[in-house]
C-alpha cells in the first residue's frame, strides 16, 4: 500500500474524530465516547503503519527531511495523548490533539516536503542520531501537548474570569488538572530533550541545530525552574507553554528551510 | 391489566397535607403488601418523598383499584371528602408518563434534579422485596429508570447547578479539581455563607476557619462545622493556609482590596483563591478580580448563572418529553398485547437491576 495513502487515512481519522466531537460539543451534549476515541485509535494506526513502512524503505528511522518530521512529531504527540488523556482523565484533550494532528500532517500532504529518496539525509542510518532525532521529536511532541493543555487552561482561566460560561466550560477539566498537566509535560519533554541533546553530542551533529536544540533545552528548564520558584502564576506557565511551543514549531520550520536535506 | 397511580405532590398539596399522608421508611414494605393482598389489586408500591405521596398499583379495573387504594387512606390516615382535591389520578398511559416524568426530574421543585431517582430506586427494592410487585410494575420501574437515565444522558436536564451553594461547589471544583484537600474561611457568619461553606463540605471541603466581629459567634460557628474560630482582626493572618473565601460580613466598607490580596496572593506563591463575596453592600472590591489566580463572585453572579442554569434546563423540557413520550408508547404497546413481551427479571433480579443502575 502507498505510504501517503496511509498517511491520508491517519489525517481523515483525525478530521473526523475533532469533526464529529464539534458538532456534539455544538449541540451541548458531548459525552467522552468510544467513537472519540476509536478515530484517534485509527488515526494512531495509520500513522504508525506509515512510519514502519518508511522505516523499512528507508532501512532507518524515517526522520530525513521535513515531511517525516512532521509525521514523527504528530505521531509523538498523539501517542503521549493516550498516555496522558488516560492518566488524567483529560478526554477533551483528545479534542484539542486532534487538530494539531490533522493540521501537521495535512500540511505535509498538501506541502512538497518529501524529497526524493536520493536526496534525504542517509547519514541517519546510525544509532545514536537515530535515537538523537527520535527521543527529541518525542520531547517536541510532550511540547506541543503542553501547548495544547495551555490551550485548555487559558479557554477555561478566561470563562471562569469573566464568568460567561460556554459549552466547553463543562467538559473542560479543572484548571488544577490542567496546570499539573502542563507542568508534567513540560517536564517529560524536558527530561527527553535532555536525552536527545547528549545523545546528539555523542555524534556531533550540526552545530547550528545544537545550538538550537539548546535554545529550546534554555527556554523549557526557565519554565520549569520560574514555576519551581514560584515566580510565575499558573496562567503565566500555560501562555509561557503556549508560546514556547510556537516559537519552537517556527524556528524548526526556518532551520529546515535553511538545511532542508538534513535531519534533526 | 393496568397500570394506575393515586398521589399528591408539592404542586398539589402544601407541606402539612404532604406530612399527614407520608409513609415512614420502615411501613413502605408493610404497606405495600398490605395494599397487594386488597383482592381489587394486582401489585403496588408506594413513593413516599418529602415532595411527593404516590401509590402505585397494577389491577384489571383501574376505577376499582383507586378507588381501594383511596379506601385504603382512608382508614390509614383519615382522608376526608374535602382531602380529595389534593390527589391526582393517572391510569393507562397516563399513570406510566407521570411515573417517566417523575424520575427523569421533570415533576421535581427544582427541574431536572437527580436525587428522586434514587428515591424512586429504593421505594422499588422495599416494594419488590416485600413481594408487592411483579410483572407489570417491575416492568414499570424497570423501564422508568432506564428513561431517567437516557434522559440524563441525551439532554441538558441535570446540567449546571441551580442554587447558590451548588454553584459555588461547582465552580470550587472547576478552579480545584477535588474539595478534599482545600480549606476554606468564612469571613462573617451569616445564614448564606454557612450554607455554602456546608455545601462546600459536603463535597469534601475541610479545615473551616470563621472569622466574625462577635469572636463568640464565630467560635460556636467553628464549632458547628469541625473548623476553627479566628479573631476578626487577625483573618488575614490565615490566607495563606485557605483556597477558598467566603465573606458576609455587615461592614459598612470593602473589607478586601487588591492592595491586600495582591501582596497576600505572592506570600502563597501564587496558588489560586476563589473568593465568594455574599454581603450586601459588598466586601471584595470588584478589582480583586483581575488579579491573577483570584476568581471572585458575588451573589449577583451566583444568582445568574444559576438562573443561567435553570433556563437552559427548561429549554431542554420539550426534548425530555419528547424520549419520554416514545418510551410511553411502547410500554402502552406493551401492556396493550397483556405484557407479551418477555420479562426482564423476576422479582429478585429485578432488585439487583435496580440497586445496580
Amino acid at each position: 500500500m502507498d505510504d501517503r495513502l496511509l498517511l491520508a487515512a491517519s489525517t481523515f481519522c483525525f478530521l473526523l474524530g475533532f469533526a464529529y466531537t464539534m458538532f456534539a460539543l455544538g449541540t451541548g451534549r458531548y459525552q467522552p465516547s468510544r467513537f472519540n476515541f476509536a478515530a484517534m485509535a485509527g488515526g494512531f494506526a495509520f500513522q504508525s503503519c506509515f512510519l514502519v513502512q518508511r522505516g523499512h524503505a528507508l532501512n532507518a528511522c524515517p526522520l530525513t527531511n521535513l515531511f517525516e518530521v512532521l509525521i514523527f512529531l504528530s505521531w509523538s504527540i498523539v501517542l503521549l495523548y493516550f498516555v496522558v488523556g488516560t492518566t488524567y482523565r483529560l478526554s477533551l484533550l483528545g479534542v484539542f490533539t486532534a487538530p494539531l494532528a490533522f493540521m501537521f500532517q495535512a500540511f505535509a500532504l498538501i506541502v512538497p516536503l518529501d524529497s526524493p529518496p536520493g536526496l534525504r539525509a542517509r547519514h541517519l542510518a546510525q544509532p545514536w542520531l537515530e535515537t538523537h532525532a527520535a527521543v527529541s521529536i518525542i520531547a517536541y511532541g510532550a511540547f506541543a501537548l503542553a501547548g495544547v493543555a495551555g490551550v485548555m487552561y487559558l479557554i477555561q482561566e478566561r470563562q471562569l474570569k469573566t464568568h460567561h460560561f460556554r459549552r466547553l466550560f463543562f467538559q473542560l477539566p479543572p484548571i488544577a488538572d490542567l496546570a499539573v498537566a502542563i507542568n508534567r509535560l513540560i517536564l517529560t519533554g524536558f527530561i527527553l530533550l535532555t536525552v536527545g541533546l547528549l545523545s546528539g553530542f555523542a555524534v556531533r551533529v550540526e552545530w547550528g541545530k545544537v545550538i538550537w536544540g539548546v535554545g529550546v533545552w534554555l527556554i523549557y528548564g526557565g519554565i520549569l525552574q520560574a514555576d519551581k520558584w514560584r515566580r510565575v502564576t499558573p496562567r503565566r506557565v500555560a501562555q509561557l507553554a503556549v508560546a514556547a511551543f510556537s516559537i519552537t514549531l517556527a524556528t524548526l520550520w526556518g532551520l529546515n528551510f535553511i538545511n532542508p536535506a538534513g535531519s534533526l | 391489566m393496568e397500570v394506575f397511580c393515586l398521589g399528591l405532590s408539592h404542586q398539589t398539596a402544601d407541606v402539612a397535607t404532604r406530612e399527614r399522608f407520608a409513609f415512614a421508611e420502615h411501613e413502605i414494605g408493610v404497606c405495600s403488601g398490605e395494599l397487594r393482598r386488597r383482592p381489587e389489586l394486582g401489585e403496588a408500591l408506594i413513593l413516599s418523598t418529602c415532595n411527593r405521596v404516590e401509590l402505585y398499583a397494577a389491577a384489571p379495573d383501574p376505577a376499582v383499584g383507586l378507588d381501594s387504594i383511596e379506601a385504603f387512606l382512608v382508614a390509614r390516615a383519615a382522608l376526608e371528602p374535602a382531602d380529595r382535591k389534593f390527589f391526582y389520578r393517572r391510569h393507562g398511559p397516563g399513570a406510566v408518563r407521570h411515573l417517566f416524568r417523575v424520575v427523569s426530574g421533570l415533576e421535581s421543585m427544582v427541574l431536572g434534579e437527580t436525587e428522586i431517582l434514587g428515591q424512586v430506586k429504593k421505594a422499588y427494592s422495599i416494594a419488590a422485596e416485600s413481594g408487592a410487585t411483579a410483572r407489570h410494575l417491575n416492568k414499570l420501574f424497570q423501564r422508568a429508570f432506564n428513561v431517567a437515565k437516557e434522559v440524563r444522558t441525551r439532554t441538558n436536564i441535570t446540567r449546571g447547578p441551580v442554587s447558590v451553594g451548588s454553584v459555588a461547589v461547582d465552580l470550587a471544583e472547576k478552579i480545584f479539581g477535588r474539595l478534599s484537600t482545600c480549606r476554606a474561611m468564612i469571613l462573617g457568619a451569616g445564614e448564606t455563607s454557612e450554607l455554602t461553606a456546608r455545601a462546600l463540605m459536603s463535597r469534601g471541603a475541610h479545615g473551616i476557619f470563621v472569622s466574625n466581629r462577635s469572636y463568640e459567634r464565630a467560635r460556636v460557628l467553628a464549632e458547628e462545622s469541625r473548623g476553627e474560630a479566628v479573631g476578626f482582626e487577625q483573618w488575614h493572618e490565615c490566607f495563606d493556609d485557605i483556597d477558598i473565601l467566603i465573606s458576609s460580613t455587615s461592614a459598612p466598607h470593602m473589607i478586601v482590596t487588591p492592595e491586600k490580596l495582591g501582596h497576600a496572593m505572592r506570600k502563597r506563591g501564587n496558588r489560586p483563591v476563589f473568593v465568594i463575596d455574599l454581603a450586601l453592600p459588598r466586601d471584595v472590591d470588584p478589582a480583586v478580580n483581575d488579579l491573577d489566580g483570584v476568581y471572585l463572585y458575588d451573589l449577583d453572579a451566583l444568582r445568574d448563572i444559576a438562573a443561567r442554569s435553570m433556563s437552559v434546563r427548561r429549554q431542554e423540557l420539550a426534548e425530555c418529553e419528547r424520549l419520554i413520550e416514545r418510551h410511553v408508547d411502547e410500554f402502552a404497546g406493551w401492556l396493550a398485547n397483556g405484557g407479551a413481551a418477555p420479562m426482564l427479571a423476576q422479582n429478585s433480579g429485578a432488585v439487583r437491576t435496580a440497586q445496580a443502575l
